[in-house]
């Protein structure tokens, strides 16, 4: 097989990648911040609740995640397709590892500014979104792009419940072809390139957010 | 479908298999950690030469091996190193993937921790005399070992929740085992969630067992002799 041809093949492939973690990206996020601030701040129950699903998202494999959302969950009348399968479990076990970097990041924050807002009569919703949470943004955003990378390796994993993404590509043309050392040459090549685009926006939106907060933002 | 009910009689049956594919599991982590740590001494070690050319070109390939998938590495390993004459086991392919790419990850786990030592604890040790071997030996290591600890941990037991993965080359752990069971008997329940209870069992005892180690060790450092 010519090379080219490979590599059209395989872009396919990496768009069904790129838009798994489209998809993954914003519930893991959004997991992160529900279950972070529930685990700081709400009633016992719902505390329970919130560290019940970080230690068990965060304490088993992404992978018999999937499997369990895949194979298992039909057995009790959910039927769901592989890729909204993949998107919730990747999403799930990466947002399990983020509330933990939204918890970190709002408790970094110095006790200073929460006794300021207090004395100068913030409400609760006030001081947080006004004051902590913005400081805190800044602090995660380091820890969510190294977050954002894992999911976009995690995503290869899902080419095993059969969903045509880059890896499940690079598998099978692997298998018909034989031209192993040049098919996974550019998948890796592909992986690396996608995470470093990543890179590269995180960088940008930590300057963005670090602006006027008075200090360094970018380190590079 | 009657596959609502938990089956408990399955359980036990299917239960000895799974923990007796443990044993593949557990150790390919034991193997894959020891592999680990002694590649992420190397990288660190490199990344610390005279040569810009070496560092320069060693950290790309920790970067590179850390931002691609674990599971596309091994497929590459087990696929493409017998076109080079090297055929190895699933096993042996799932070591060395587990342990290269983690030992990626340790090597800044290392870097941090030996750049965490005084400069005045280098000074004082040229001073001294010592030689450089010397200087890690008696010197860095020694104090640089115990905050290095906690992260290590947190990535063995990492690596362990990966070990799933190398089910793709027919490595016959315990997830595997339990897709095969599943297949044939038309029940993926029990024995899924058997071996999700499993990894959540031995991560958290290993957790526990880190955070011991790390306060056993001596804060002021030891000898290593």
């Amino acid at each position: 097989m010519e090379f080219g041809e490979i590599v059209s093949v395989l872009l396919q492939g990496a768009i069904v990648t790129i838009e798994i973690v489209a998809m993954a990206l914003p519930l893991a996020v959004m997991m992160a911040f529900s279950f972070g601030l529930i685990r700081l701040y709400a009633p016992a129950p719902f505390k329970q609740i919130a560290i019940f699903y970080i230690e068990f998202f965060r304490g088993t494999s992404a992978l018999i995640q999937l499997y369990w959302i895949y194979f298992v969950l039909p057995f009790f009348g959910i039927t769901i397709d592989a890729m909204t399968a993949a998107v919730m479990a990747l999403g799930l076990n990466i947002g399990s590892y983020g509330t933990e970097v939204v918890r970190g990041a709002i408790q970094a924050v110095p006790k200073g500014q929460y006794e300021a807002s207090i004395a100068l009569n913030f409400t609760a919703s006030q001081r947080l979104w006004r004051i902590i949470m913005p400081q805190a943004l800044v602090n995660m955003i380091p820890p969510f792009g190294n977050l954002a990378i894992e999911l976009v390796k995690a995503t290869s994993l899902v080419s095993l419940i059969t969903i045509g993404d880059l890896t499940f590509k690079a598998k099978s043309l692997a298998d018909t072809t034989l031209q192993v050392g040049e098919i996974f040459g550019v998948v890796l090549l592909f992986y690396f390139v996608i995470a470093q685009c990543l890179v590269f926006f995180i960088r940008r939106l930590e300057t963005h957010l670090s602006k006027g907060l008075g200090r360094g933002g970018i380190h590079s | 479908m009657n596959g609502f009910q938990w089956d408990w009689a399955f359980t036990w049956e299917v239960l000895p298999m799974i923990l007796s594919a443990a044993k593949v599991t557990l150790l390919a982590t034991l193997l894959g950690s020891i592999f680990a740590i002694f590649m992420g001494l190397v990288f660190a070690l490199l990344r610390r030469s005279n040569s810009r050319v070496l560092r320069t070109s060693v950290y790309w390939i920790v970067e590179f091996i850390r931002s691609t998938p674990l599971l596309v590495q091994i497929f590459f390993l087990y696929y493409v190193m017998p076109e080079f004459g090297i055929s190895l086991s699933p096993l042996a392919t799932g070591v060395f993937a587990l342990g290269l790419h983690y030992g990626a990850y340790l090597s800044e786990v290392f870097r941090s921790g030996i750049d965490g030592i005084e400069k005045g604890q280098w000074e004082a040790a040229r001073a001294l005399n010592l030689s450089l071997i010397d200087t890690y030996k008696d010197i860095v290591l020694p104090q640089a070992i115990r905050p290095m600890i906690p992260a290590t941990g947190n990535y063995i037991i990492a690596m362990f929740k990966e070990t799933p993965q190398l089910s793709a080359i027919t490595l016959l752990e315990m997830l595997q085992i339990a897709k095969i069971i599943g297949s044939e008997n038309f029940r993926y329940l029990e024995p899924f969630t058997l071996v999700g209870i499993l990894y959540l069992v031995f991560s958290v005892a290993a957790a526990y067992g880190i955070h011991q180690v790390e306060r056993r060790f001596p804060k002021e450092g030891f000898s290593l002799k």
